[in-house]
Formats: C-alpha cells, structure tokens, sequence
C-alpha cells in the first residue's frame, strides 16, 4: 500500500464512515451537546464583521463545490465563455478572501477577548486552524493553478465520482501538484473532525422554520380520549 | 370551541413589597448555575425605571413581540426567511451588559494573602472569566431608584405622560414607586416559539407551560429577541436557551411554583384558567385598544355548561374543570376584572395577570386637593373623586397593563379604592351610610362582590391562594412508558447525561 492509496482510497472511506456514525450517534444520543455554541451574548460587534463574511463566504463557495460534484457539466457549460468564466472565477476568489477577512475576525476575537476565551474548548482552535488551513490553500490554487473550475471538473470530479461509486481510482490524483491532495485530504480531516466538533452544528440548519406552524403545543399525556392527535395552534400560519 | 386548560398566576401588586424573596428563591432553585448566573427568571423591578434588562420595553430596538400584518400578526423580529438569514448574527440580541456581567469575590485572598500592613480583601472577579472586574451593575442596581434621572427618566412607558408630570415625579418630596415582579408570561401566542428556528420551544396542551426542549435548541437565540418581556435567556456555558419552566415538577404535585410559595406579602394566587384555542388567532390581531377584551373573551366561563360540554369533549378532567370554577385567578381576571396583562400591545397575550397598584393618591396641597381640615371619611372620597391626581399617574400604569387605556385603569382602582373605603366604613364606624353604598355603586361593584374581593386580597389561606389541579402524572407516565415503574431512579428532567458544554 502506497501513500496515495492511504490518502485517497483508505482514509476518506474511514473518514467518511466515522463522520456518519460518529454524527448519529451524537445527534441521537448526546443531543445537548449539539449546538452552535453562538458567543454572540458575551461580545457582538467584533462578531458581526467576523461570523457573517465567515459563514456566507465558506456557504457559497462550499455550496458551489457540491454543485461542481454533482453537476460538473454545469460548470463546463458556464465555462465555454471566458467572461463568464473569468466572472466565476473572480466571485469564488472574492467570496474566499471575504471569508479570509472574517476568519481572521473570529481569530483575533477569540484570542483577544477575553469572554470568549472563557468559553474557548481546545476543539474550537482545532476547528479554527484546519478552517484557516483549508482556505489558504484554497486562496493559494485559485491564484496559483488557476481557472480551478475550469480543469477541476475534468480533474477532479472523476476521483469524487469514483469513490462514491464505490470503484477508487486514487490514481487520478496521483500526479496531482501537493496542495491540491493536501486540500482534498484536508477535506477528509474536516469530516473526521466534524462529530466531534462544533462544526456538527451545520447539518441541524432549520430550513423546516420555513414551513413548520408558528405555534407548537406538546401534549404529555399522548393517548387522549378524544381527540388523540392534536393540530398546533397556528397564529399567522 | 377547543377548550384547554392553563395555569395562570395573578400578581396583586398592591400588596408587594419589593422584598425579592421570590427572586432569590427561584435563582437558588433554578439558575444558580454556570452560565445561567445573570439569570433571574423571576425578577422584581422599581416602577418607574428602565427594568432588567435595561430598557427591555423598548421594541424598537429588541425587535419583541408581534405585529400586525398585512394578514393576521407578524414577528417584529424577522419574517421566516430572514429568520434564517439572520443565523449567523442576531441584530437585536441584547448584550451581556444589558443585564448585567456576573461577579463573584476572590475569598480566597481572605485566607492566602502575605501577611502585611493592610487587611486583606476579597477583590471581585467575573464569572465568566475569573479576572478582576469593576462592578458596573448587577442585580436589582435600580432598586428603589425612582426618580433617577439615569433608570426612571428612561422608563418607556413615560410615553404620552407630560413632561410636566415627569419632571415632577423626578422631585425628591413626590418620588414615587411600585414593584413589578416579572417572570415569563407563559403567553397564548407566544413569539419565542414562533421565532425559534430550530423549533425547541413548545407550549405545554395540558396546563399552558411553555418550555425550552434543550436537546433541540441549536443556540440560533432568535427566542431571546423575540420575547417582548426579554424572559428567555442564553446559557452562554452551555450553548442553550432557558426560561422559567412555572416550576412544573411543583405544580405537578400540588404545590405552588417557588417565587409563589415564598412570597411574603403574599401577593401571588394561582389557578387554572380555561380558554378557547380556537380564538387565540382571532384575540391576537384586534386593534389595539380591543386586545384586553378579546383576550377576556377567549378565556372562558368555568360555569357556562356550554363550556363544560366542550371542555369535556376536548378530553379535560372533571378534577381540572372543578379547579378552573374553584380559579382564583379567574375571580380576578374576568369576575372582578381586577387583572391586567402586562402589556397587551405585544399580542402574545400573556397569560399571567396584575392588579395594579394604588399609589399614594394626591399630588400637591396648592391645587387643593387635599384639604387637611376634612374630616377622615372624607379625605377617602376626595381620592376616590380624583383618580388623575394619584401620584403614580394613571396614564403610565395604562401603558404598563392597558395599551394605553386609561379608562381600564380607572376602573379597576376606582374599585380597590372602593373595596378598602367600604371595609374601613365597616371596621370603623360599624355601619355603611348612604354615601359609601353610592360609592360603591358607581365603582361599578356590590357590597357582595366587595366582600369577596376583600376575603381573597387581605385574609386568604393557601388553599385559597394556589388551587392545584389534580395533575395525574401516574397516569401520564403510564401513557408513555407503558410500566410507570420503569423509569424509576432516572435522572430527573429527563436528562441521561450531565448538561455539559458540548465541543
């Protein structure tokens, strides 16, 4: 067994395997320990310039890369003009540095204030550097190898496919420059790293608020004489 | 017609004394915890004053409560998509300071301090970071400080009362007060659920609690800004939002939640008040000054056999029908119409009630008013006559319970004031003249009804005071778990592991 086979086919399966379970299990067992652990009580305005260019930058641009997985002929399709790709380009770059800016933000925060160093876990500077990590080097192929979604859907896309597929073939990141395995192995750190971490706050984003009644009534005793199930209370519905 | 049940506590405010018994009662209970230390889920207020946390009345910048919409009532606070677009940072999230930064002493240095010329002393240190810290505020830091000109004069419900009457209720011979006991409304259409994105906050069916499901808050905190009455509270240990629970585990056997059961001067009652589900939309969206009445409107008539009929059908047992006729808090509320909600405007229409206090009537003896040469019987009617002169102006505790309508307000003081002239008519000279029955009448009351509010207000027992459904939690335990024996030596709460702060 060779490096790349260790990297690319071994650990994103275990990776992969230990973010699901790991995920369950906490959701379903230690579901107080699920939160997003917002500090925004202890300090606001330094988090404001921190959390939002944060969280909509690293959304979008991880967004567009399960959208460049799953529909890679999108991309190519975008891409045959060069202003459009040039325009694609230059928004992720942009949405990169603006999360940069915010990453830095949240950093500075964290260390400087001390509230939040108060309520600071070892996991949190984990999950800070990894993040930190993996947005610089994303930073450094976009302006380095440039025109990533371009070439990516061709490089890149086929390895992804062909994990999930369940057929490896480690063999096409093989020769690949080193910080784009190291990028994509990062990416298999952050699923290792994710039940355990904060970052599990991401898979509870409550898109069901969208639809849910306002009004929520509970009722403890369940099987009651008349009517057993009850409609919640909808003000505004 | 959905009938349910709600247990609903009544403050007479004109009995309290500001002792915060019930506070300090609730946060030894509750939430003498990490990270739940500025907590007061019970707390007592100065009226006039900007409350806790500061200025917590004022919408427009807490963003609490509802609105009306183009249809039906909308959150103040966010539309459902901008709900979610909000995640990342809450605009209207009070700060820390808004309450207050929670504080120990360093004891220790009593102890370990070098030996030298100077006493040692306990310096404070923050709960949160254990560091030295200046006190700038902490519990209660208004109290007793009406007339202030840095918490009373920044009262929001000042509004529409002259500056005049302001400046001089700022004098120091005038400076007059009352106390606010505050705890969570348990409201019929309360905005913490509706703002709560992850939907962790529910309202009980049975009895009206509404609680935080601390599994499935995610800490969004949107419920913090949504509440108009700023009563639910981030756990900035754990990561969760909590809020007064009305001591249920105590209800549910019978006995009266904490801040009640302790209170000294004896102001609180508690009772089951019925209510029609089916109306809760339809009380939320009146126009402002038709928000009372329609909230007495959807609480129902214990007696009405149309409401028994439909109770019983909604699956309510007769123990709980027998408590909602034996209510205090249904005498007060829609018998004697003595209780307000604390500020009907928000449309959450809460479900804990206030007798609003009498203040020492008179303003000043140049306009006349009061005229020493009369004799005592008389002086009660000058201030039955001349309810505008109460040094606590009307105008203010109607913005405090009424939306503004001073005209409730009068009333029900007209007949308080009616209930204490009456019985010291009786006390003191032993008969009732002609004079006090009219004024009786005109309070809008009876000698009889007059006597029954006395009984409940000046010599009550217990048993008057708090009457407890029969909750049943036997058979509820039956019903879930199939064999009530089979939980038996749990964690209480429901809780399998210890409320940790997760990572």
């Amino acid at each position: 067994m060779n490096w790349n086979m260790l990297l690319f086919v071994v650990f994103p399966y275990v990776a992969i395997v230990v973010a699901i379970v790991g995920t369950v299990y906490r959701l379903v067992r230690r579901p107080f320990t699920v939160s997003s652990l917002s500090s925004q009580l202890l300090e606001g305005r330094q988090l404001f310039w921190g959390s939002v260019p944060f969280h909509w930058g690293l959304v979008l641009i991880l967004l567009a890369h399960f959208l460049a997985l799953i529909l890679p002929g999108l991309f190519n399709v975008w891409n045959r003009s060069p202003i459009r790709l040039y325009a694609l380009e230059i928004t992720g770059l942009a949405l990169a540095l603006w999360a940069l800016f915010g990453l830095g933000m949240l950093i500075y925060r964290r260390v400087s204030v001390s509230k939040i160093r108060a309520v600071t876990t070892p996991m949190d500077l984990v999950v800070l550097g990894l993040v930190l990590l993996q947005v610089i080097t994303g930073i450094l192929i976009a302006t380095v190898y440039r025109f990533g979604s371009y070439w990516g859907t061709d490089v890149f896309v086929p390895y992804v496919q062909s994990l999930f597929i369940l057929q490896p073939r480690p063999e096409l990141v093989a020769p690949l420059p080193f910080i784009l395995q190291f990028h994509a192995s990062l990416f298999f750190v952050f699923l290792v790293v994710f039940p355990f971490s904060r970052l599990v706050h991401m898979i509870t984003l409550p898109l069901r608020y969208l639809t849910r009644p306002f009004q929520l009534v509970k009722w403890v005793r369940r099987d009651r004489p008349a009517e057993p199930e009850r409609e919640p209370v909808g003000v505004g519905r | 017609m959905d009938v349910r049940a709600h247990m609903s506590m009544i403050f007479h405010l004109d009995k309290c004394i500001g002792c915060h018994t019930c506070s300090v009662a609730c946060k030894n209970l509750w939430t003498d915890r990490k990270g739940a230390e500025y907590m007061w889920w019970n707390n007592v207020e100065t009226r006039p004053g900007s409350g806790y946390p500061t200025g917590w009345e004022d919408q427009d910048h807490y963003r609490g409560g509802w609105k009306k919409g183009w249809v039906g009532v909308e959150l103040k606070l966010h539309s459902r998509p901008k709900g979610l677009a909000n995640l990342f940072y809450n605009p209207a999230l009070p700060d820390l300071q808004d309450y207050y930064e929670p504080f120990t002493f360093r004891y220790e240095d009593l102890f370990t301090a070098a030996e030298g010329d100077d006493q040692p002393t306990a310096i404070p240190i923050s709960a949160v970071t254990g560091e030295p810290m200046d006190i700038e505020s902490g519990p209660n830091w208004d109290d007793d400080l009406s007339g202030s000109s840095i918490y009373a004069a920044n009262d929001p419900n000042w509004k529409d009362v002259p500056s005049e009457v302001q400046a001089q209720m700022a004098e120091i011979e005038r400076v007059v007060f009352s106390y606010l006991p505050r705890i969570c409304n348990h409201c019929l259409n309360p905005a913490c659920i509706a703002a709560c994105p992850s939907g962790a906050i529910y309202k009980r069916g049975e009895d009206g609690v509404v609680l935080v499901n601390e599994d499935k808050c995610r800490a969004w905190r949107m419920c913090i800004s949504a509440c108009p009455y700023k009563k639910v509270y981030y756990n900035w240990s754990t990561g969760k939002s909590e809020k007064c629970i009305l001591c249920f585990p105590r209800m549910e056997t019978g006995q009266a939640p904490a801040c009640a059961h302790s209170c000294v001067g004896r102001i609180r009652y508690m009772g089951v008040l019925l209510y029609d589900a089916d109306a809760i939309e339809w009380g939320a969206q009146g126009e402002e000054e038709d928000l009372i009445d329609r909230q007495l409107e959807v609480i129902l008539d214990p007696f009405d056999p149309e409401v028994i009929a439909a109770a019983k059908q909604s699956g309510l047992e007769d123990g709980w029908i027998d408590a909602a006729q034996r209510s205090p808090a249904y005498k007060f509320v829609k018998e004697w119409r003595l209780a307000l909600p604390l500020h009907a405007e928000y449309r959450t229409m809460a479900m804990l009630f206030y007798v609003p206090p009498l203040s020492p009537v008179v303003s000043t003896i140049e306009q006349g008013l009061i005229r020493l040469d009369l004799p005592p019987e008389q002086v009660d009617f000058e201030l039955f006559d001349n309810l505008e002169k109460a040094r606590l102006p009307i105008k203010y505790l109607a913005n405090l319970f009424a939306g503004g309508n001073e005209e409730l307000i009068r009333g029900i003081l007209r007949k308080m004031l009616a209930v204490r002239i009456y019985k010291r008519r009786q006390s003191v000279e032993g008969e009732i003249d002609d004079a006090t029955l009219r004024m009786v009448w005109s309070a809008g009351t009876t000698p009889e009804e007059i006597e029954a509010i006395y009984e409940l207000t000046t010599v009550p027992t217990i048993a008057d005071r708090f009457v407890f459904p029969p909750y049943h939690r036997e058979l509820a335990a039956e019903s879930i778990y199939g064999d009530p024996l089979a939980r038996k030596g749990d964690t209480g709460l429901g809780y399998t592991a210890p409320p940790e702060r997760g990572a």
